[in-house]
């Protein structure tokens, strides 16, 4: 984590920082969640506790804390109140191996009598080199918690709704796998920053061995891969058990499917997972398909450089550009998580056959047929 | 190793923060009076069937076996693809392209010979 205390205190308090940003973003998720429906479906919304029903997650989050401890007679006990401790990890461990901005310089500085040399502290809880591979791993752990749910219930309802759960999960796992090989033909890394250093500036490709470059459109990876892009999209809404795609959870069949027993902070906590999965979605989906923390047309030396101008040097121009860079980067984010709870409230849901033949028999062919012809064009164009 | 300790470190920070969650809820709540009808499973007023020991349709066996056996077909394309731009370069880019396309048409009729056979059916 470091080399000396100064360092692994820093990268020890960021991982939690990150973690926390991951439970806080929760509320304020939810609150746009019900007032977008609402302004959706023409309603209010909650807009009586606080300004705008702001303060209204307070008082659910009390709600949550004081609410009545159950568990079903039958019901296997360690199981049953470990799938929701199951339920934060996959999330957690994927947001916080993901770049969310430029690394930050520190400069060498003296304090406590020492010198403290210079540091670089990446804009993500740690990375080691892995990137897609590792967040796809940890991503896929989410299946145990919906299992364990519905097995330590003990309760049909919860079963059925564990086991649609991760047949549903792993069927969408091939498409959102497949759907990324093309990414990685296209950058040759599994590296996130080296993805992201290469979208910068303007929209720039081999055709025939030439290099052509278009000038109004920046360098991002949705031009390439325009399928690819949709794939990832719509599996990355059936990993994170979203409408369309909420059929583990589907009222009108499974009462409220693998957490029908839970209440309180317990199905707070498998809420925080879900929002916490949809979360490392959009940032993925920054990264690979958006250009990451990039402003288009600006690369992070260029805005450096413009930050010098107005005398900020050292250590402040580092810690002001990866700001910069970061507030970027939130906002693709959010546009992604507005995208989820837009559709949320604009599709109905699916029927659990459609749902499975959309996986295997559509979106994998699909997903197939993007990572070949993608080749061949790389092929083509390059050589 | 010492890549893996951030990894270790924030795992048992929130399995840690989910533990101290549950707990604190646990302690909190109203203690209710327990009665035989409270503690049932949730199963819309009927009196609950499930025994403890659950029945699984082999229908969600089949869908995890065939999703190993394709996931890790795709696992193997990963390092192809990485490495696919860099042997373009080198030169031996059509050895690589017909490698993976030998490698595909297996892929491609594993998935034609799995929806035939009717594997993918559900009711």
């Amino acid at each position: 984590m470091g080399s000396d205390i100064f360092e692994i205190s820093v990268n020890a308090v960021k991982i939690i920082a990150l973690f926390l940003l991951m439970v806080q973003i929760v509320p304020l998720l939810v609150w746009v969640e019900r007032r977008g429906s609402a302004f959706i479906q023409n309603r209010f919304g909650p807009n009586r506790v606080g300004p705008l029903g702001l303060t209204q997650l307070l008082a659910d989050a009390v709600k949550f804390i004081f609410k009545e401890e159950f568990i079903p007679e039958k019901g296997r006990a360690f199981i049953f109140y470990a799938a929701p401790v199951v339920a934060l990890l996959p999330a957690t461990l994927a947001f916080v191996s993901l770049p969310l901005s430029a690394p930050v310089n520190v400069e060498a500085f003296e304090m406590f009598g020492q010198n403290w040399g210079p540091y670089t502290f990446q804009f993500q809880g740690f990375d080691f080199g892995l990137g897609i591979v590792y967040v796809l791993g940890v991503s896929s752990l989410a299946t145990y918690s919906m299992l364990m749910a519905g097995w330590g219930s003990s309760n049909k309802f919860s079963l059925f709704g564990g086991l649609r759960a991760s047949a549903q999960m792993i069927s969408y796992e091939l498409a959102l796998g497949l759907s990324i090989v093309g990414i990685l033909i296209l950058y040759g890394t599994f590296d996130f920053k080296t993805m992201i250093a290469a979208q910068q500036g303007a929209l720039s490709f081999h055709f025939f061995g030439e290099l052509v470059t278009i000038p109004f459109l920046p360098n991002w990876g949705i031009f390439y891969q325009p399928l690819g892009a949709i794939l990832f999209l719509v599996a990355v809404f059936a990993e994170s058990n979203r409408l369309p795609f909420d059929l583990p959870e589907a009222e009108s069949e499974l009462v409220a499917g693998y957490h029908t027993e839970y209440g309180g902070m317990k199905f707070n906590m498998f809420f925080i997972g879900e929002y916490g999965h949809m979360l490392v979605a959009s940032a993925l989906m920054a990264i690979f398909y958006f250009g990451g923390y990039n402003i288009p047309f600006v690369t992070p030396d260029q805005l450096s450089g413009f930050l010098e101008g107005f005398g900020y040097m050292g250590t402040t121009n580092s810690l002001m550009t990866s700001f910069i860079l970061h507030l970027c980067m939130f906002l693709k984010i959010l546009f992604f998580l507005w995208v989820f709870i837009w559709v949320r409230w604009t599709l109905p849901r699916f029927r659990y056959d459609q749902l499975m033949d959309l996986g295997w028999k559509t979106m994998l062919p699909w997903a197939l047929a993007n990572t070949i012809i993608t080749a061949i064009i790389v092929f083509v164009m390059r050589s | 190793m010492s890549v893996l300790v951030p990894i270790l470190f924030i795992t048992v920070f929130v399995v840690l923060f989910g533990a101290f969650l549950v707990f604190v809820t646990s302690k909190l709540g109203p203690k209710p009076k327990q009665s035989d009808l409270r503690k049932e499973a949730y199963e819309c007023g009927l009196p609950a069937q499930e025994t403890g020991s659950s029945k699984v349709p082999v229908k969600f066996y089949l869908t995890a076996i065939l999703f190993i056996l394709f996931d890790i077909e795709i696992i193997f394309m990963y390092p192809w693809a990485v490495q696919f731009a860099d042997s373009i370069t080198q030169g031996y880019g059509l050895q690589m392209l017909i490698a993976m396309g030998l490698f595909l048409l297996v892929f491609i009729f594993g998935l034609f010979w799995e929806i035939k056979s009717k594997a993918l059916e559900w009711e």
